[in-house]
């Protein structure tokens, strides 16, 4: 069974699919037009040594989100689950 | 024909107005959507990609930004970049120095024979003359060296990895993730670390960014980092590594610069720059393999010519300036020495001395000649030698009082102090307000004072305890 | 205010876009996402240096050269990089006011042929604005070492526009692109390209508008296209259309003649 997850949630190594993009104002629009819309594959690539930025695959780039960001996207995974 | 203007953009108006009402707002989504998904049939029509590719981009990646290697790398490889520059420049350095002190004394000969005065050749030899010729020969073979080896950096697609990695620090400090993209550019030349501050969107993290940006040593300042911490620090390990310790005393400056730079921008934006941060995406581009020649060729004929002309435009008035100061007398002393007095009390009150800070205020126009100014400076005062290397400088500053405290301080201060006046100049245009300009130079003073009277007052309270 | 110089479409350019154009000579822009070769191409075509690099986001001067393709001389305005023309950054308003309003005699989109889809997405929305467009698939050199492979003649086909690969950094390609880019500047060949389908709703939404919007703008700028930013309640438009439209008058000629002068 499919269940939605925050993006910021998904270890690395996990490919999914985004549900939804629950962001707001400008930030929802840059994330859309980087790719980061409903139906979009996605796959959690790594994480920074830090902790944070996470680096995304997303219609052919790579791509980092901090986490806050991150967090308002919601995917299904389709491994590991 | 005014109302027709007013005609079209108020009908327009009215149109907008009632789209608004019609529409929901997921109408943008959908169109965003629309389009990628019409991107996406296309590109599965024409595009035909190997089904599973050796990624060797994610295989460097997994090195460069893991936990255990990621810092570890990063900074072995601003010192092993270090290393080269300054291991390869000594020698073009001292052959330059042979050749242009060589020029000066023919040059000093044909005065003499032509029977000029001793002041136009004072003027023009010794003064402008030699400040160029010191420009020249320090500053040369260390950028020639680390410009393209930068570039090559560059044109791999290193620096977002540098940003990804770093970019959580930025965050803690309220400053943007890309902050350290332009601290990069900023190690180049501060000005154009300034504009490359554009493409941070956020006014109040650009400003965070343009004002700390004087914090990265740019390529006038690393000769002086560099000469100074060879004559005072390379004999701190013996024969085989003797050549590491001043790449390791740079990346130790460089440091220091970067944990500055995290602090004030904390500080920024904890009060003048209050807000939240704002969104940050980075690309990771993939890899691509540098084109050697065309490196060369650019970072050679681009950026160190280019930088070299306006230091050497900014050294030979500026010498000229040095030697009449002085050798300009009011009463019995020179004006430079009556200067260098005045400031003495206070510039040893922070580690330094009147000659070095007069060099520092004098080098407002390029950092390139702050050394240069320094040692004429000292020149002045004492007996004429012959300056024509690294040894003879080492006795002069000796001579004049330095100590290892003091080869400490001047590096700091180098680091710390306000950027030179281009850079002053493209805050200005780039803020276009004359108060983020004056507090880009007095926020780096205050701190460059501030740090050298906490080290020197450390310093004098350990020597009283002994 | 009278008359200013402002309004006839040579001033304009130099009063809005800073771009100096000769009288029969060809306005040429580079648009692109960040980092697919637009400085480098601008750079072999102009001879001039601008900054390249492999990051996003270097180019942060817009800058503009000359070149002489077949004996005109042709202004090369580099655009900033972006992922999209829908004005949520300064980097898009520019690009996008540019393309809109100064109406360049042709337009280069430079895209990756490594990540195709990314970069059609935006070559999809210049598609929209204008029709004078060749697609320059760039990077031709990095795919083939990644094995993948881009059908050029079809994806022209797709587009309704001309397309060229090429490999920027070793000149190869760019001989074409230029040609190309003359034909269709000199209006030699004409392009038509396939507009974006819609879903239903938005499509009935587009059919409504565009005939209202045809009647104001007559022509000016493309009425589907407006459509959709209404649809989608875009005041930025609205802002360029108040700024660059109205001094471009009904009276151009008498205007035109007055600033020859
Ligand atoms: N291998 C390869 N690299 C290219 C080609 N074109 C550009 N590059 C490199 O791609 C990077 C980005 O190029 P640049 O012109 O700065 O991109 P811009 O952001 O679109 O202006 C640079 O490192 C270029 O050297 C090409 O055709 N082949
Ligand atoms: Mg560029």
């Amino acid at each position: 069974m499919a269940i939605e997850k925050p993006l910021s949630e998904m270890p690395i190594g996990t490919v999914g699919t985004v549900i939804e993009n629950g962001l707001t104002g400008l930030t929802k629009r840059r994330l859309m037009d980087l790719g980061f819309i409903p139906g979009s594959k996605i796959e959690v690539l790594r994480k920074s040594p830090a902790g944070d930025p996470t680096a995304y695959y997303v219609r052919g780039t790579i791509i980092a989100l901090r986490n806050n960001e991150a967090s308002h996207i919601s995917i299904i995974p389709h491994n590991k689950f | 024909m005014c109302s027709v203007n007013t005609d079209l953009s108020g009908r327009l108006e009215t149109l907008v107005q009632e789209a608004k009402g019609k529409y929901s707002k997921e109408v943008r989504e959908k169109i965003v959507d629309n389009i990628y998904r019409e991107a996406e049939n296309i590109a599965k029509r024409t595009v035909v990609k190997p089904p599973k590719k050796l990624d060797w981009d994610g295989k460097i990646d997994n090195i460069l930004t893991s936990r255990i290697t990621g810092y570890p790398i990063m900074l072995l490889l601003l010192g092993v970049i270090f290393w080269i520059t300054i291991v390869g420049a000594n020698y073009p350095s001292q052959m330059l120095f042979k050749i242009l002190f060589w020029g000066e004394e023919k040059i000093s000969t044909l005065f003499y024979f032509l029977g000029m005065p001793q002041w136009l050749h004072g003027f023009l030899v010794l003064g402008v003359y030699r400040c160029v010729a010191w420009v020249v020969a320090v500053m040369l073979p260390p950028m020639a060296i680390f410009f393209p080896l930068f570039t090559l950096l560059e044109d791999l697609g290193f620096l977002p990895r540098v940003a990804f990695n770093l970019d959580n620090f930025f965050r803690k400090a309220g400053a943007h993730g890309k902050q350290s993209l332009t601290m990069s550019m900023g190690f180049g030349c501060n000005a154009a670390g300034v504009i490359a501050c554009r493409i941070i969107e956020s006014p109040r993290e650009r400003l965070i960014a343009i004002l700390t940006n004087n914090f990265v040593p740019c390529n006038g300042r690393f000769p002086t980092l560099i000469v100074i911490s060879s004559i005072f620090m390379g004999g701190a390990l013996a024969a085989p590594y003797s050549s590491l310790v001043t790449p390791l005393v740079i990346v130790g400056i460089v440091l220091i610069g970067i944990m500055v730079t995290l602090i004030v921008s904390w500080l920024l934006s904890k009060t003048l720059l209050r807000g939240v941060p704002s969104t940050f995406t980075l690309e990771l581009p993939p890899y691509r393999r540098p084109q050697i020649g065309q490196i060369i060729i650019r970072s050679i004929f681009d950026r160190t010519v280019f930088v070299l002309w306006r230091a050497v435009k900014v050294a030979a008035p500026a010498g000229g300036i040095i030697w009449l100061l002085a050798n300009t007398y009011l009463g019995d002393s020179s004006l430079l020495n009556s200067l260098a007095t005045a400031i003495d009390p206070f510039a040893r009150g922070i580690g330094l001395d009147g000659i070095i800070l007069t060099a520092f205020i004098l080098g407002l126009p390029a950092n390139e000649i702050v050394l240069p100014i320094m040692i004429m400076g000292y020149l002045a005062e004492g007996a004429l030698l012959e300056l024509d290397s690294l040894i003879a400088l080492k006795t002069l500053l000796l001579d004049n009082g330095w100590t290892l405290m003091t080869a400490l301080s001047v590096m700091l201060f180098s680091l710390l102090h306000y950027p030179c006046s281009t850079t002053l100049l493209t805050i200005k245009k780039e803020t276009g307000s004359l108060k983020w300009t004056f507090l880009g130079a007095i926020i780096p003073l205050a701190v460059s004072v501030l740090v050298l009277f906490i080290l020197n007052s450390i310093s004098s309270l350990l020597l009283l305890m002994n | 205010m009278g008359y200013s110089c402002k309004s006839c479409k040579k001033c304009m350019l130099k009063d809005n876009f800073n771009i100096t154009k000769d009288k029969d000579g060809l306005v040429i822009a580079l648009a692109g996402n960040p980092n697919t070769g637009k400085s480098t191409i601008f750079n072999a075509l102009t001879g001039l240096n601008q900054h390249t690099g492999n990051w996003p986001g270097k180019t942060v001067l817009q800058a503009q050269g000359t070149c002489i393709i077949k004996g005109k001389k042709c202004t090369l305005v580099d655009l900033p990089g972006t992922y999209s023309l829908l004005a949520n950054s300064i980097d898009e308003v520019v690009a996008r006011d540019f393309l809109c309003f100064a109406k360049p005699d042709a337009t280069i989109v430079v895209t990756d042929a490594t990540c195709l889809e990314r970069n059609l997405n935006l070559a999809l929305q210049v598609l929209e604005i204008t029709d004078k467009v060749v697609v320059c698939v760039n990077l031709m050199d990095e795919a083939e070492r990644k094995g993948i492979k881009v059908n050029t003649d079809l994806l022209a086909a797709e587009l309704g526009v001309p397309v060229i690969p090429t490999s920027a950094r070793s000149k190869q390609g760019l001989d074409e692109l230029i040609s190309m880019v003359y034909e269709l500047a000199t209006g030699n060949i004409t392009s038509n390209p396939n507009p974006i389908p819609y879903d239903q709703d938005l499509e009935e939404a587009i059919q409504e508008l565009q005939p209202q919007i045809e009647a104001l703008l007559k022509g000016r700028l493309n009425s589907r296209w407006v459509a959709l930013r209404l649809i989608e309640g875009d005041e930025e438009l609205l802002e360029g259309i108040k700024n660059y439209l109205s001094q471009e008058e009904l009276e151009e000629d008498r205007v035109e003649e007055k600033c020859a002068q």
